[in-house]
């Protein structure tokens, strides 16, 4: 999973499959870090108050 | 008493006869938990699992649930990715029933290898040749894609979405959900696909065995297909079982034929590929591995491996659904529609039967005789435990959250005092309004 897990190769397979992972990982922690940071700002400025 | 809670707009059954309708189902999925700690507890051994069986009824059941809950990945696809704008009004059901599965594929794989507490072994010491390490990887983050298209349904709660915060991060979950509706077609392509590679590259099983592209063998691109083609179908199924049960239409005609169209013809295509998949498999792979069609479906004495099965799994479960769905008259007749959304759910569920639990019955060896199994009740109790779980969070989930956007405008609601029936749709459009003075529109839109 990580490079310094001791069977890990830099080779073809290793790249494409932990690329992957990563790649979606990544995506998922983004686009939820920004939904709750833009929710804080957007708290902090009144928004959504009506409710 | 938890009116509070419940959707504006839309009327409940009381709290008593639904906190039955818990006890009733809450007692079979304890049934369930319990088998599971008894697997856990004391191991695989309370399984009929053997030498022959190493796949057996949980497998089927994850391939199972895994094809059905395809519906959440296919219509966001089309909704967010094509823009097929109608399907919001079923998207969020569509999610909840994905959820449902994919939460249900992983408790099953929990439960199936054993050692849930060396479950993260997979992803850490991952076995970058296995086609099952791809489905691990997949199935996890997309499970991780479905929790957050499951979150702003339950952050649209009536009384969490009075918290301003809680209501801006649904919004903003809901401004970018094509890119996460992105990210769970690419995984979902990936992992139904190699679900059907594991069956497709076992070349000492002539049964599973295909030819193909690359690494990819023929069944990586038919189960993907067929997911994509019996999930909303199940979604549908799901649908209507929710109308009849709660006595209402919940969602448009317009919305439920647009998306039994599109399977319609995604299943129409899935069978014509899968018809020339088995013809050739028929007539020139399993003949090159020295066997013939017959030799597959001879089963043992009262052995429910026959021809028949092949038959019902193509014509039943495949071109008779098709024929229905993309047909016009066929999917706006409602018994019709029922038979299709039946028949194409058991369809993708017999053709995983197939490739999970047929593919080790057959004998590899000439010495060998075919290997019958029957599951214990420890694995059917554990098999029905998702089931119990799915229909208690539907329970839930329609009891509190607005999974239908267009239930409150179909069933209006009796105002007390009033003597005339005021539409719900007054309420939806008074709260767009207040929205857009303060420039947020519902969640929902």
């Amino acid at each position: 999973m990580f490079p310094f897990n001791f069977e890990w190769i830099w080779d073809m397979s290793h790249m494409v499959f932990h690329g992957g992972l990563w790649y979606a990982l990544s995506i998922i922690g983004m686009g939820m870090t920004y939904c709750i940071i833009k929710a804080v700002v957007d708290t902090c400025r009144g928004k959504g108050r009506h409710h | 008493m938890d009116s509070a809670l419940i959707p504006d707009g839309v009327k409940r059954c009381p709290i008593s006869r639904f906190a039955l309708g818990i006890v009733i189902v809450g007692a079979v999925l304890l049934w369930g938990v319990f088998a599971m700690l008894l697997v856990w507890i004391k191991g695989l051994n309370q399984t009929n699992m053997n030498n022959a069986y190493g796949f057996a009824l949980w497998i089927w059941a994850d391939l199972g649930v895994i094809a059905l809950g395809g519906g959440a990945f296919f219509t966001g696809f089309l909704r967010y990715i094509v823009g097929k704008d109608e399907l919001k009004n079923i998207i969020n059901y569509a999610v909840l029933i994905g959820f449902i599965c994919y939460s249900s594929a992983l408790l099953i794989l929990a439960i199936d290898i054993g050692q849930p507490l060396r479950g993260w072994f997979i992803f850490w010491h991952a076995n970058v040749h296995s086609m099952l390490t791809e489905v691990a990887f997949c199935l996890s983050c997309y499970f991780g894609v479905l929790c957050v298209e499951y979150i702003p349904l339950l952050l649209e709660n009536r009384q969490i979405d009075r918290v301003p915060f809680f209501h801006n991060l649904a919004h903003n979950m809901h401004e970018i959900m094509a890119v996460f509706a992105a990210t769970g077609a690419f995984l979902s392509f990936f992992h139904q696909g190699s679900l059907g590679g594991v069956a497709g590259v076992l070349f000492g099983r002539p049964f599973g065995y295909r030819e193909g592209i690359f690494i990819w063998p023929w069944t990586f691109f038919l189960f993907t297909w067929s997911a994509a083609a019996c999930g909303p179908c199940f979604t549908i199924l799901v649908t209507k079982l929710t109308e009849k049960i709660a006595g209402k239409k919940l969602v448009k005609d317009n919305v439920i034929e647009l998306l039994a169209k599109i399977s319609g013809w995604m299943l129409a295509t899935y069978i014509v590929a899968k018809i020339i998949d088995t013809w050739y498999w028929a007539v020139v792979t399993a003949p090159s591995k020295g066997y013939a069609l017959m030799d597959f479906y001879s089963g043992n004495p009262g052995s429910v491996y026959k021809i028949w099965l092949l038959a019902a799994e193509i014509v039943l479960g495949g071109v008779v659904p098709a024929l229905i769905l993309i047909t016009a008259k066929g999917r706006r007749n409602s018994t019709a529609l029922w038979i299709a959304v039946i028949l194409a759910s058991g369809g993708v569920l017999l053709n995983r039967w197939v490739m999970v639990l047929q593919v080790l019955a057959v004998p590899v060896m000439p010495f060998a005789s075919w290997a019958m199994y029957f599951p214990s009740w420890q694995e059917i109790a554990t098999t029905i435990l998702p089931v119990a779980y799915g229909i208690i969070l539907i329970m839930f989930s329609y009891r509190y959250l607005p999974i239908f956007p267009q239930e409150a405008e179909l069933n209006p609601i009796e105002r007390p005092g009033s003597g005339a029936l005021e539409s719900v749709q007054e309420d939806t459009a008074r709260e767009a309004d207040a929205a857009q003075d303060t420039d947020l529109a519902p969640a929902s839109a």
